[in-house]
């Protein structure tokens, strides 16, 4: 049976699974620039060993409350076509090789914008594990246009 | 596509370029041999590989150009303009089948007997078979030469049975075909040039002997055709041998190897990562007192330095390269328009980046297109007013600052200012107000408005629409400026300035809210420092920023306030203005901080962000922070001091079915009244602008007036203006109407404006035409003629007197506005209106004159009110129909062709007008 790797990841409490095959790096992401203007998911830029990094925050793309001012805070590093991104997240846990077949569907009443960036769920022993979409987690462009396009009418 | 094909086809594209120029320079001075010599060698070059990569059409073009050459190499024709032109003909055709080439991978079918047909007719009609020299040997110094030698000495016999008047080529073992030359007669051609005569190889030099060399290496000399590139080469090499020589004589010729331009752009980037590195470690070891690094550091820093420069240089290109193709484009347009063109050009060696160089290429062909069409008269015309007969044109390059400044500049005619006025007028550029205040600078900058075209006629070479204002687009994209200066009757100079490159701008590093950002340095004009007890101050009128700048107010904008951050220092009056141009815009920029000027990398913003306009990319600064680079176009923009853009927001659908006339811009002046939501009317209905004192007011039973220059004006207010503000003054908008005047009394005057008033949404509320988007925003129009009719009791009379049976109405009004706004009052007094708002509309619509009663025509737009006008008093059937005209200008309220002509905003004298007039059709039934 086929399976795939993770890294496991936190989020508000919430433990989360992403793709070891889109993961380019994980750092703790240090002085980043606030864009003035951008849409709230975007946290702001971040020089990332000379390359330029879009940080996302991964709380407030999921409507989760704001991190404390001290709390500790990682990133994931991913490319996307030609762009990168860092997706902060609250505290990275471990490489965990999950098969596919023991993925489930993701539950029918889990709040839209998680089921919209979840493409799946595993049953752990030490709680449930959602699975990332990272294509879709950084895929916001559409709403914040259609934010835009709502505030011109 | 086959790499040896691609190889050929850029190296004979740029061959071609150099004939071209080098041509046109062969007809000025038929006598220099060495010019020849050069044109000769590129056009065998080319002809030799043609036939190695077996492309015959291509081929038999070259040899037939090429042998016309040759006589004229020989002496034995003359060179003459139609034979030059036949020869560039000959060049063209080569073009295409390249082109074509390109495309496809194959030669395109058909062939050019015709013009090969030409070709030698010129070679042979006027002189007998050209002299023999087959048996001047071919020198071959070099091992090349000598592999090809064997091939060439393996003649094969002329066939006995071959009729007399057939060339046989011993060397090729062929008939030679139409316009070909035998291998013998051009080895002695080549034999003959001497080495003097090469006084202006061109770079070409070398290439052609790459192209040859490969050739020469992968012949088996089996194939006949193969034996041409092998003695070619042979040729070559002879050419090449003598280049110490040549390049004693040009600074030109030099080493060169052919690089992919994806490498150089990478090697850029790397050297631009590393110069970013360097400024961060420099930085670091500042900090530290007594470093051990800082040797090696100066060290690298300097060999990093010298990378930097060394890069930049190889995306560096002499400006000629661009202005290759220029002396063709004269020749022919001087050939097709019968003038007399010199064509000057200094500093083609001035170099830029070959990405900017690639942008500046075409907005400069056209720009000489314009100069030989509009710009040069005809000889005839410059004889008539003692100037020589040949027009000169002259083309600049030089270094300033920074910038390459490229200066076009003719001694024609000069810009009309008269005429350019008058077209601006009749496309709506500008308004009849703008046309007498501007000066004639400012006119002949319009030529640079879109849309904008004084091309009488449509001539091949320019006047096609699209002109001046896509090369100023095109130059300003690259961060560029263009400007002219023109006398009439003594020509017209064009100065373009541009950055050097594109990759590393100068940026001034500002801070707003501890924040900071980066601003190219290109816009910025000055910086100015604010405060309590400087004598620049920001001062603001109704909320809105200036600054007192030598005399003159300058819009400004707090940075924090245009990226909607907290603006906790707008207390602090010491701050700093930057003063910013975006093309004819100046506006100023407030910061908390101004720190340094830094050379920054430009680096693409991420997709997420690129909606937000006020940013152009974002950069990694010296301490290895990552900020953010500000668009001044965008903030302009945002901030609507550019009125120029405002009007072209896109404006949400419009709800009345009203053919639109497009961008067509109305002076507005915007306030709020009653609540904190922007109204709008027409400036042009609002007399003055006054602030009364509220104790002023004294109340009748017919509403608060006040005593106005002595008269009583009755005040209304807009909705519940009048107590918004209990003490202090009270903004009033005075009206004109008729006789009396009558002041509406608003909450605030916010502002000026120009915009497209569009009524996008309708409303039903008495004294509301409806919503439009004015400066961006969602504003109400306001029907002034609704709260005048509140005023005034004759008025409201006026109007319930109106017809007693309906009338039908025409009104011609081009503007939406003023449209919209009478239909409706119109129809209240008992009209049937029926409204066109072009020529081209009454046309569609199909109107009968025995439908109307009267016909309403705004005139005050010229060019539309003309034909329209035209139209009525050609038509017979519309003599019937009396009409009245309507008009805001002295001038017109005397007109033969109306029955009559009221302003605007009379309303009294119009209703009274329409209503005599209308009745004036019924007597006459």
């Amino acid at each position: 049976m086929s399976s795939t790797e993770y890294i496991t990841l936190y989020i508000g409490g919430q433990l989360f699974g992403a793709a070891v095959s889109r993961i380019h790096d994980v750092f703790a992401p240090e002085s980043i620039t606030p864009v003035p203007l951008a849409t709230k998911e975007v946290a702001g830029l971040l020089n990332l060993r000379g390359r330029i990094v879009t940080a996302i925050d991964a709380r407030s793309r999921l409507g989760l409350p704001k991190r404390e001012d001290d709390a500790s805070v990682m990133a994931i590093g991913i490319e996307k076509g030609t762009e990168s991104f860092g997706l902060l997240i609250d505290e990275v846990g471990e490489v965990k090789t999950l098969d596919d077949g023991d993925r489930e569907d993701v539950p029918s009443n889990l709040d839209p914008i998680w089921a919209q960036i979840a493409s799946g769920v595993y049953r752990l022993d030490d709680g449930l594990l959602v699975v990332i979409d990272i294509d879709k987690i950084l895929a916001f462009e559409s709403e914040n246009d259609a934010d835009r396009g709502a505030k011109a009418a | 596509m086959d790499d040896l094909l691609s190889e050929f086809l850029t190296e004979t594209s740029e061959s071609l370029e150099v004939i071209d120029s080098e041509l046109v320079r062969f007809e000025a001075e038929p006598n220099d041999q060495g010019i020849l010599n050069n044109v000769f060698r590129l056009v065998h070059t080319i002809k030799g590989t043609c036939g190695f990569l077996g492309l015959p059409r291509l081929e038999a073009v070259a040899h037939a150009g090429e042998t016309l050459l040759g006589k004229f190499r020989d002496g034995t024709i003359e060179v003459t303009p139609p034979l030059v032109t036949l020869v560039l003909e000959s060049i063209d055709q080569i073009k295409a089948l390249l082109a074509h080439l390109e495309n496809h991978e194959t030669e395109p079918e058909g062939d050019d007997a015709e013009l090969i047909s030409r070709l030698e007719k010129a070679a042979d009609g006027e002189l007998g078979a050209p002299e023999p020299v087959a048996e001047a040997p071919a020198p071959a110094p070099e091992p090349a030469a000598a592999e090809a030698k064997p091939a060439a000495s393996d003649k094969k016999p002329r066939p006995a049975n071959l009729a007399d008047d057939v060339r046989w080529d011993e060397d090729l073992g062929r008939e030679l075909r139409p316009g070909e030359v035998s291998l013998a007669e051009l080895e002695a051609a080549f034999a003959s040039v001497e080495v003097e005569d090469f006084s202006n190889p061109p770079d070409a030099t070398e290439e052609t002997a790459e192209a040859a060399a490969p050739e020469a290496a992968a012949d088996d000399a089996e194939e006949p055709e193969a034996v041409t590139p092998a003695a070619v080469a042979a040729a070559i090499e002879k050419a090449v041998a003598n280049e110490p020589e040549m390049a004693s004589n040009t600074p030109r010729a030099s080493q060169s190897i052919r690089v992919n331009v994806d490498v150089l752009e990478h090697l850029m980037n790397m050297v631009s990562e590393l110069v970013l590195t360097r400024n961060q470690l420099l930085q670091m070891v500042r900090q530290m007192d007594d470093s051990e690094f800082k040797t090696p550091l100066q060290r690298l820093s300097n060999v990093t330095g010298e990378l930097q420069d060394a890069v930049m240089k190889t995306r560096m290109q002499p400006i000629g390269n661009a202005w290759k193709k220029i002396p063709r484009i004269v020749r022919d347009a001087a050939q097709d328009l019968n003038k007399k063109i010199k064509l000057v050009m200094e500093g083609d060696q001035t170099e830029l980046d070959r990405q900017v160089l690639e942008l500046i290429r075409d907005p400069l062909t056209h720009m000489i297109r314009n100069s030989c069409d509009h710009g040069l008269e005809l000889p005839s015309d410059r004889m008539a007013v003692g100037k020589p007969e040949e027009g000169t044109i002259i083309l600049r390059a030089y270094h300033e600052g920074g910038h390459i400044h490229i200066e076009l500049r003719d001694d024609g005619a000069g810009l009309k200012t008269a005429r350019i006025r008058q077209k601006a007028l009749d496309n709506g550029v500008i308004t009849p107000e703008e046309a007498t205040t501007m000066t004639e600078a400012q006119i002949h900058r319009l030529i640079f408005a879109p849309g904008f075209s004084t091309a009488e006629k449509v001539t091949n070479l320019s006047g096609r629409g699209v002109g001046m204002d896509v090369v100023r687009t095109n130059i300003e994209l690259i961060g560029g400026a263009i400007d002219l200066v023109s006398r009439e009757g003594e020509g017209t100079t064009f100065t373009i300035k541009i950055p050097l490159t594109l990759a590393i701008v100068s940026a001034l590093i500002v801070g707003s809210q501890g924040q900071r950002f980066a601003v190219p340095q290109l816009s910025v004009v000055e910086l100015v420092r604010t405060g309590s007890n400087s004598e620049n101050k920001i001062e603001s009128i109704n909320g809105t920023q200036v600054l007192r700048l030598r005399d003159r107010l300058l819009p400004v904008l707090p940075l924090a306030n245009a990226l909607k951050l907290d603006d906790t220092n707008a207390e602090n009056k010491n701050r700093f203005v930057i003063v910013m141009q975006v093309a004819s815009q100046r506006f100023g920029l407030v910061v908390d901080e101004v720190f340094d000027t830094e050379e920054i990398v430009v680096k693409p913003i991420n997709s997420v962000l690129r909606d937000i306009t006020e940013y152009s990319g974002s950069t990694i600064l010296g301490d290895g922070s990552v900020i953010m680079i500000l668009d001044p176009n965008g903030i302009s923009k945002l901030a609507a001091f550019d009125k120029s853009t405002t009007g072209t927001k896109p404006v949400v659908q419009e709800t009345r079915k009203i053919v639109s006339r497009g961008d067509q811009k109305t002076s507005l002046l915007v306030f709020s009244a009653g609540s904190a939501e922007p109204k709008a009317c027409p400036l042009s209905l609002v007399t003055r602008l006054e602030e009364i004192e509220v104790d002023r007011f004294e109340m009748t039973n017919k509403g608060p007036v006040v005593q106005y220059r002595g008269q009583l004006m009755p005040v209304i207010p807009m909705s519940g203006g009048l107590t918004a503000n209990e003490e202090g003054r009270q903004p009033v908008l005075v009206v004109n109407n008729g006789d009396s005047v009558v002041g509406i009394g608003v909450d605030k005057v916010l502002d000026i404006t120009e915009d497209v008033l569009k009524v996008a949404i309708g409303d039903s509320t008495p004294g509301v035409l409806g919503t439009a988007v004015i400066g961006g925003k969602a504003t109400e129009v306001i029907d002034i003629g609704h709260f005048l009719g509140q005023a005034d009791y004759d008025w409201a009379k006026a109007m319930s007197e109106g017809p007693k049976e309906p009338k039908s109405l025409l009104l011609f009004e081009s503007h939406d506005f003023f449209r919209n706004m009478l239909a409706p009052l119109l129809e209240a007094s008992g009209y049937r209106v029926t409204t066109v708002s072009s020529v081209e509309e009454a046309l569609a619509a199909n109107i009968e004159p025995s439908d109307f009663d009267v016909v309403l025509a705004d005139i005050d737009n010229d060019a539309e009110a003309r034909a329209f006008v035209d139209k009525l008093s050609t038509d017979a059937e519309w003599a019937d129909v009396p009409r009245v005209a309507m008009s805001n200008r002295e001038e017109s309220l005397v007109t033969p062709d109306f029955a009559g002509c009221v302003r605007k905003s009379d309303r009294h004298g119009l209703l009274a007008v329409l209503d005599q007039t209308a009745s004036l059709k019924g007597q006459a039934a």
